[in-house]
């Protein structure tokens, strides 16, 4: 397991639990639940600068970005050109070429909208951005993103902070086995059973926001989804055994003290 | 002069980016700068002058998932 790299582009890790810096109550947390994750990427949002407000405190004085890889998101971004307006900002903020590309359909659903996805994937593929691309559970557009140049391929478990798990676990099997670059499950995981049957069913990463950041208990949320990962991720390499449709006792058929 | 500075008029007495930045106050932020869509360098924030009715954003990065 000790050299069971996930390689994303041209970045490796050893985590497969990439976190997200949203909706905690305070910077301190965040810097503690993503310690206790055993993280190496987090996601972030750009937003603008609060000109009237400029020295307060910022996200990444707790999030080290040498100690982490720092990717950029495009949340709230409803079309392609806001989408790579952001990204392009964010390469220029931190030289970052590892980028979260996300394009929402409505505030209601946060659903994907899959042709501006599309369309802004292609744009920032030619611009030498290595792409990690959300997108819905469609096995059909995950090949066209992977076809397009993306490293690395994102689908939802369910939407976006709803925490409901995997929607479609069968959809996410078959995306992960026609692929060619990793699948991360993004969006729905509400707790550690979520992490691991990703990670069971083949998933090469988890991207975990509000599962962790709304826990009671931040840390030591981090901390089961960490080990969630590691177990769901050593079953898969591991191989399961088959589903029966009856039983097959454990103990021999042979030897009972009656025959 | 007026700026559109993220998303507001301002009145600034910059007159590059690279002044603008420094009035203020944000030297030490990692954060990025637009000038009317264009993505301006770091270095050529001396050499980007400021012209009435600009639309400058300043980004910076926050907490998001």
């Amino acid at each position: 397991m000790s050299n069971d790299i996930l390689k994303v582009g041209t970045y490796e890790f050893k985590s497969r639990l990439i976190v997200g810096s949203g909706k905690y109550k305070d910077f301190e947390t965040t810097k503690l639940a993503t310690e206790a994750a055993d993280a190496e990427m987090i996601t972030v949002a750009v937003r603008r600068v609060n000109i009237t407000e400029a020295d307060k405190e910022n996200l990444l004085d707790y999030i080290d970005p040498k100690k982490y890889t720092i990717l950029p998101n495009t949340a709230g971004c409803f079309n392609a050109e806001d989408a790579i307006r952001t990204l392009r900002l964010a390469r220029e903020a931190g030289g970052w070429d590892l980028v979260k590309l996300e394009v929402l359909g409505d505030t209601q659903t946060l659903y994907p909208n899959v042709v501006e996805t599309i369309k802004a994937a292609e744009v920032l593929v030619k611009e030498g951005f290595q792409v990690m691309v959300y997108t819905n559970d469609d096995p059909i557009v995950a090949t066209r993103l992977e076809e397009i140049g993306c490293v690395a391929v994102m689908p939802l478990g369910n939407p976006i902070g709803s925490g409901r798990g995997l929607a479609n676990p069968f959809n996410i099997r078959v995306i992960k086995e026609r692929a060619n670059v990793p699948i991360v499950v993004d969006a729905g995981i509400g707790t550690a059973s979520d992490a691991a049957k990703s990670l069971e069913l083949g998933a090469d990463a988890v991207l975990i926001n509000t599962a962790i950041a709304e826990a009671k208990d931040e840390c030591l949320m981090a901390e089961a989804m960490r080990d969630a990962v590691h177990a769901g991720r050593k079953a898969y390499l591991a191989g399961r055994m088959p589903k029966r449709a009856f039983a097959s006792a454990s103990s021999p058929t042979e030897g009972y003290i009656w025959d | 002069m007026i700026i559109q500075l993220n998303g507001e008029k301002k009145g600034v007495s910059a007159t590059t980016i690279a002044e603008l930045v420094t009035e203020l106050k944000l030297e030490s932020r990692m954060l990025a700068v637009e000038c009317n869509l264009e993505v301006v360098a770091k270095s050529a924030y001396e050499t980007t002058f400021l012209k009435e009715d600009d639309r400058i954003e300043i980004v910076h990065m926050i907490g998001g998932g």
